[in-house]
């Protein structure tokens, strides 16, 4: 414990020491450091915890650790005090506490796009009208205020149908992709079920969470689910596919985009399948739609949950496409008044219809340019992320969506990476498993380990990120992770060459 | 943010590129660094992209386009010039500090986040 304390104090000089002297005298410092520390250990045993190649782990904290000139002379540290003596500390290690505090703006960019997007602005002006003046209730048939806000929904529902290849009519306003999630699946079971004959439905391991909960809901509803599963890179097998459909399947759910991942899911030649079998086909696209082109009719998708917070709408809205030819017959969840043809009863918000249409409108419009500019930025990223050692991407290489990029850092655990990586917004997986460190389900089912699952993170690219945020991010993740991974016993081992395999932990 | 071009008559050049101009200045006033980047960048790609649009019709439907967005990014703008917010990493000097240059309302912090 004696020759602890000195060494923290060493670390934090040599942390401050780097922000101000040239590499050659800051690999001094590290090797006297070390080699002080060093022999005062057992030595017998073998001494993992050394000299670490110096090209390799190397620490730049000059985005870690922003440091004014004069923020530091006030905390009464000269940077004579820093390089030289490791006695005077104290204003340093001050100066150390507020590493996470940057100087410049405080707001972290933001890169979780399949989380949320922001509003963007062409569709808030469209909205404000309705959420002003415009307030007319849009079922209302008896007077000019519900003609108004119903022209409005009427257009707004065009936009949307527009977008995927849709009729008008077939679209149905819900509060979000979940809600269309819900809808689809236990309408379409439990409205075959009842006669008793169709009891079977076929989904994949890799759906999103309200997928897979509503189909073990309708487990215990008497149900029989088989959850598909999926490839190392994360698409289904069409073969188990077809294997896997009964003459008693009533609906096959496999998702467009997958929201952790990105990878496309060959919906075409999924649909075909369940065409000529005769089932229904749902896909959750709502991280697709907007983002890569989808026709219903050239997919032959029955049913398709859409969401509007995704693509720059407002959230608390979604649609569900439901085909009316062939007719796509569901039992509503939500029974009232009839409206949206009885299947979604409830008054429709003018306002946030009219949000989603427009968002709609220009990511039909913006589709070719976006995807231009969102997959030159995602080479970017990935080129950046991946000539880092130990680091692969997570999903199939060629078929991902480039706004959703998932890579692992190996040797860094994923949670204190987000932690350092404060001035970056982030996640690991899905926001609705963010609050669990429990590791991703998909990268699991992936086949992935729980190392890996564990030190994966996700970026998400969108209309509005720039280039010098990517550079920033890249900048920042580099240098974090080369950080991290120093302090990180594993990764001395690593740098050694020792095979982390073959080491028997033991047990405390 | 959006579409237009340059034209054939010289006249109509003229209003175009003073729309060019117009668009540029507006986009520059939104509070949010994001939206910003992007009206700047979405008005000079557009703008880049249908540069050799002859047929005047098509001229008049981008000219009415960009106005339009004209339109809403003055409303836009003066709305986010309301609600602003701290600034992003990535913006700014070292310093941090805002300060009011050439006629720029200076920001200051918190707004519904600690």
């Amino acid at each position: 414990m004696a020759n602890l304390a000195p060494s923290v104090f060493r670390q934090a000089s040599r942390l401050a020491s780097k922000q101000s002297i040239s590499g050659a005298p800051r690999r001094a410092v590290v090797v006297l450091s070390r080699a002080s520390t060093a022999p005062a250990r057992g030595a017998g045993h073998r001494r993992y915890v050394t000299q670490s190649k110096s090209d390799h782990a190397q620490v730049q904290v000059d985005t870690a650790i922003r440091l004014d000139r004069s923020e530091l002379e006030k905390a009464g540290a000269t940077l004579e005090v820093q390089s030289g003596s490791t006695t005077h500390v104290s204003p340093m290690a001050d100066v150390l506490k507020q590493a996470t505090k940057m100087d410049e703006g405080q707001r972290p960019i933001y890169l979780d796009m399949q989380a949320t997007t922001p509003v963007d602005p062409r569709v808030l002006d469209a909205m404000l009208p309705y959420l002003t003046g415009v307030f007319g209730n849009p079922h209302s048939r008896t007077h000019a205020y519900g003609w108004e806000s119903e022209h409005a929904v009427e257009q707004a529902r065009e936009h949307i149908a527009k977008l995927i290849g849709a009729d008008p009519k077939e679209i149905i306003f819900t509060s979000g992709a979940t809600e269309s999630n819900n809808m689809s699946i236990k309408g379409v079971a439990r409205f075959f079920g009842r006669s008793g004959k169709k009891k079977h439905i076929i989904t994949s391991q890799t759906e999103h969470k309200c997928v897979l909960d509503s189909c073990r809901h309708l487990q215990d509803e008497g149900f029989e689910v088989t959850y598909l599963p999926v490839s190392s890179k994360g698409l289904i097998n069409l073969e188990e596919l077809k294997a896997a459909i009964r003459p008693d399947t009533a609906l096959v759910s496999i998702m467009a985009v997958n929201n952790e991942i990105g990878v496309i899911q060959p919906i075409a030649e999924i649909g075909k399948i369940c065409r000529e079998n005769k089932v229904f086909f749902h896909t959750d696209a709502a991280q697709a739609v907007g983002k890569i082109p989808l026709d219903v009719n050239a997919m032959n998708v029955d049913l398709m949950s859409i969401s509007s917070h995704k693509i720059y709408g407002p959230k608390g809205i979604g649609a569900c496409y439901v085909r009316r030819r062939p007719r796509v017959r569901l039992e509503p969840i939500i029974s009232g008044g009839g409206q949206e043809r009885g299947l979604r009863s409830g008054t429709l918000a003018p306002a946030l219809v009219v949000g989603f249409g427009e968002a709609c409108r220009i990511a039909k419009e913006e589709l070719e340019y976006d995807s231009k500019r969102i997959k030159a930025l995602s080479d970017r990223l990935l080129k950046g992320l991946l000539s880092m050692e130990h680091t692969n991407q997570n999903g199939d290489p060629e078929h991902f969506y480039p706004g959703c990029v998932n890579v692992s850092f190996a040797y860094v655990e994923g949670e204190s990476l987000l932690m350092a990586l404060k001035d970056v917004a982030l996640s690991s997986g899905s926001a609705c498993t963010s609050a669990s460190l429990e590791p991703s389900y998909v990268l699991r089912a992936l086949g992935n380990s729980d190392e890996n699952a564990h030190s994966s993170i996700r970026f998400g690219i969108g209309r509005f990120t720039t280039e010098a945020e990517i550079d920033y991010v890249l900048k920042a993740v580099r240098e974090r992770v080369g950080f991290l991974r120093e302090l990180s016993p594993l990764w001395e081992l690593v740098q050694e060459g020792v095979d982390l395999k073959t080491i028997e932990w033991t047990q405390h | 943010m959006s579409a237009i071009q340059t034209a054939a008559r010289p006249e109509s050049a003229q209003k175009v590129l003073s729309l060019y101009r117009q668009l540029l200045r507006q986009g520059n006033q939104f509070a949010s660094y994001n939206f910003r980047e992007y009206a700047k960048r979405r008005t000079r790609d557009a703008f880049r992209e249908n540069k050799n649009v002859e047929d005047p019709r098509r001229i008049q439907e981008l000219m009415q386009k960009g106005l339009r967005d004209l339109q809403m990014m003055k409303r836009q703008t003066v709305i986010s010039q309301f609600y602003q917010l701290d600034r992003l990493v990535v913006e700014g000097g070292i310093s941090g500090k805002d300060e009011a240059g050439h006629g720029e309302t200076v920001r200051q912090k918190d707004t519904g986040w600690d």
